[in-house]
């Protein structure tokens, strides 16, 4: 059994208003027997932390294009993007992009 | 295990390039990005040394990266330019106000002067007043056109030379998409262009350093640089047209990164038929400003809001601006026709 794993979240760009306009949330993901990746992440946070229109924030297995994702400060897509596993005290961002500039 | 940088082969990469596929660390990005923006400017010969160039600024994300990037080309590539800042206020509570407060920090963090045009002073109507009368499905047209006269006379009166606005990669391609769906030929043959030349009295010529800067990396720009900038969905957008451009356009970025660089290509280097209508530029009647029509847009638009027909700007009604500039009155079905407002 793996043990539960503290994750920090941040929504930006926008998407904070998804999730009652908070920017930062500090989660703890409880223990299972596989290894958490992002691809469970983004279902659990669906679940348990979006407050209204989940289109806006997930397509099908994965974020809405148009959300950019940071693991520790770098692009997703260097890390595995939905396969990569997560690890205790991970820093993950979500930057929305779908805005006016 | 970490990715490194495919530039200096030294550091973590942070992020991969869409256009590229390149991965780079946040130094090399940087560098990258703001000698990308360079050779756009010199290749395009977009400024001239000692000129005033207004920086048209919302508060976003694109035209505040555009500030950042301009005042550090300029000082490091010795631009010789007079750089100040021009930002537009429709009058749109919650969302215009709140993206003004970011300009004016702007305007301290970059040490620009500012000059705040408003809806309101120049036309009467903010957009919260247009909306009412017009609905929530055509009022992006009003506030387009107006805005766009807006930021003439914001340039007009800062005296600045050429005008340039925080336009990316994401935003023309989208643009070309409009027009091929909307079947806009004209449109279609001008939106790609980079620049636009100075045409009649109150048009400054404006140009488009960002146009080839992907959107994701603007947004990363700014992340990474910890730039100031707000960050809405204006209130009044849900329903306009180019969301629908923008959905497909995300969609196809997703499957193939390079589609948002070979659409512009595709946009700028279409040829269009010999013998198709296009239409010829002249001046408005009533105000002087360019115009391919007797009325310019913005005038029909201002006239159909201080009527009461709000239809009046939008779909082709061009027969009746004659009516309308020779002050004669509508029969009661034309009245009928542009009242009419979907909501």
């Amino acid at each position: 059994m793996a043990a539960p794993v503290a994750v920090h979240l941040e929504f930006g760009g926008g998407a904070e208003l998804l999730f009652d306009g908070v920017k930062e949330h500090h989660v703890t993901l409880p223990s299972q027997s596989e290894p958490w990746d992002m691809k469970q992440l983004l279902v659990w946070i669906q679940r348990n932390l979006l407050k209204e229109r989940p289109e806006l924030f997930v397509q099908g297995d994965t974020v809405r294009p148009g959300i950019l994702v940071l693991i520790n400060d770098a692009d997703w897509e260097l890390m595995g993007e939905l396969d990569y596993q997560l690890l205790d005290q991970d820093n993950i961002v979500f930057i929305s992009t779908l805005h006016g500039g | 295990m970490p990715v490194l940088c495919s530039s200096c082969s030294e550091k973590r990469a942070v992020l991969k390039r869409p256009k590229t596929g390149h991965s780079l660390c946040k130094a090399c990005f940087f560098w990258a990005f703001e000698e990308e923006v360079h050779r756009t400017i010199v290749a395009a010969k977009l400024f001239r040394p000692g000129e005033t160039v207004g920086i048209a600024a919302s508060g976003g994300k694109d035209s505040t990266v555009l500030a950042h990037v301009m005042k550090l080309l300029n000082e490091r590539h010795g631009y010789g330019l007079e750089l100040m800042l021009i930002s537009v206020d429709e009058g749109i509570t919650g969302y215009r106000d709140d993206s003004l407060e970011t300009v004016k920090r702007n305007q301290q963090q970059y040490e620009l002067p500012l000059k705040i045009v408003s809806y309101e002073e120049l036309y009467g109507w903010t957009m919260d007043a247009i909306v009412k009368q017009v609905g929530l499905k055509n009022n992006c047209t009003f506030c387009g056109v107006f805005r766009r006269q807006a930021l003439d006379r914001g340039a007009i009166m800062l005296k600045v030379d050429k005008i340039c606005t925080g336009h990316n990669a994401d935003d023309v391609a989208e643009t070309v998409l409009m027009n091929i769906l909307r079947g806009d030929i004209a449109r279609l043959r001008r939106c790609t262009a980079i620049s636009t030349a100075s045409e009649g009295d109150g048009v400054v010529p404006r140009c488009k350093p960002l146009k080839y800067a992907y959107e994701k990396e603007i947004v990363l720009y700014a992340y990474f640089k910890k730039l100031d900038y707000f960050s809405t969905e204006c209130i009044y957008s849900p329903n306009a047209y180019r969301g629908y451009a923008r959905t497909f356009l995300k969609d196809l970025e997703s499957i193939r990164p390079s589609s948002i660089m070979d659409i512009i290509h595709s946009g700028e280097n279409l040829s269009v038929r010999e013998g198709v209508k296009m239409p010829v530029q002249g001046t408005c009647s009533r105000c002087g400003y360019i115009s391919s029509q007797a009325l310019c847009k913005s005038c029909v638009l201002l006239e159909g809001l201080n009527r009461g027909l709000p239809k009046l700007g939008i779909g082709k009604h061009h027969r009746l601006h004659e009516k309308i500039l020779s002050q004669q009155p509508l029969t009661e079905q034309e009245e009928r026709k542009l009242k009419s407002v979907d909501f």
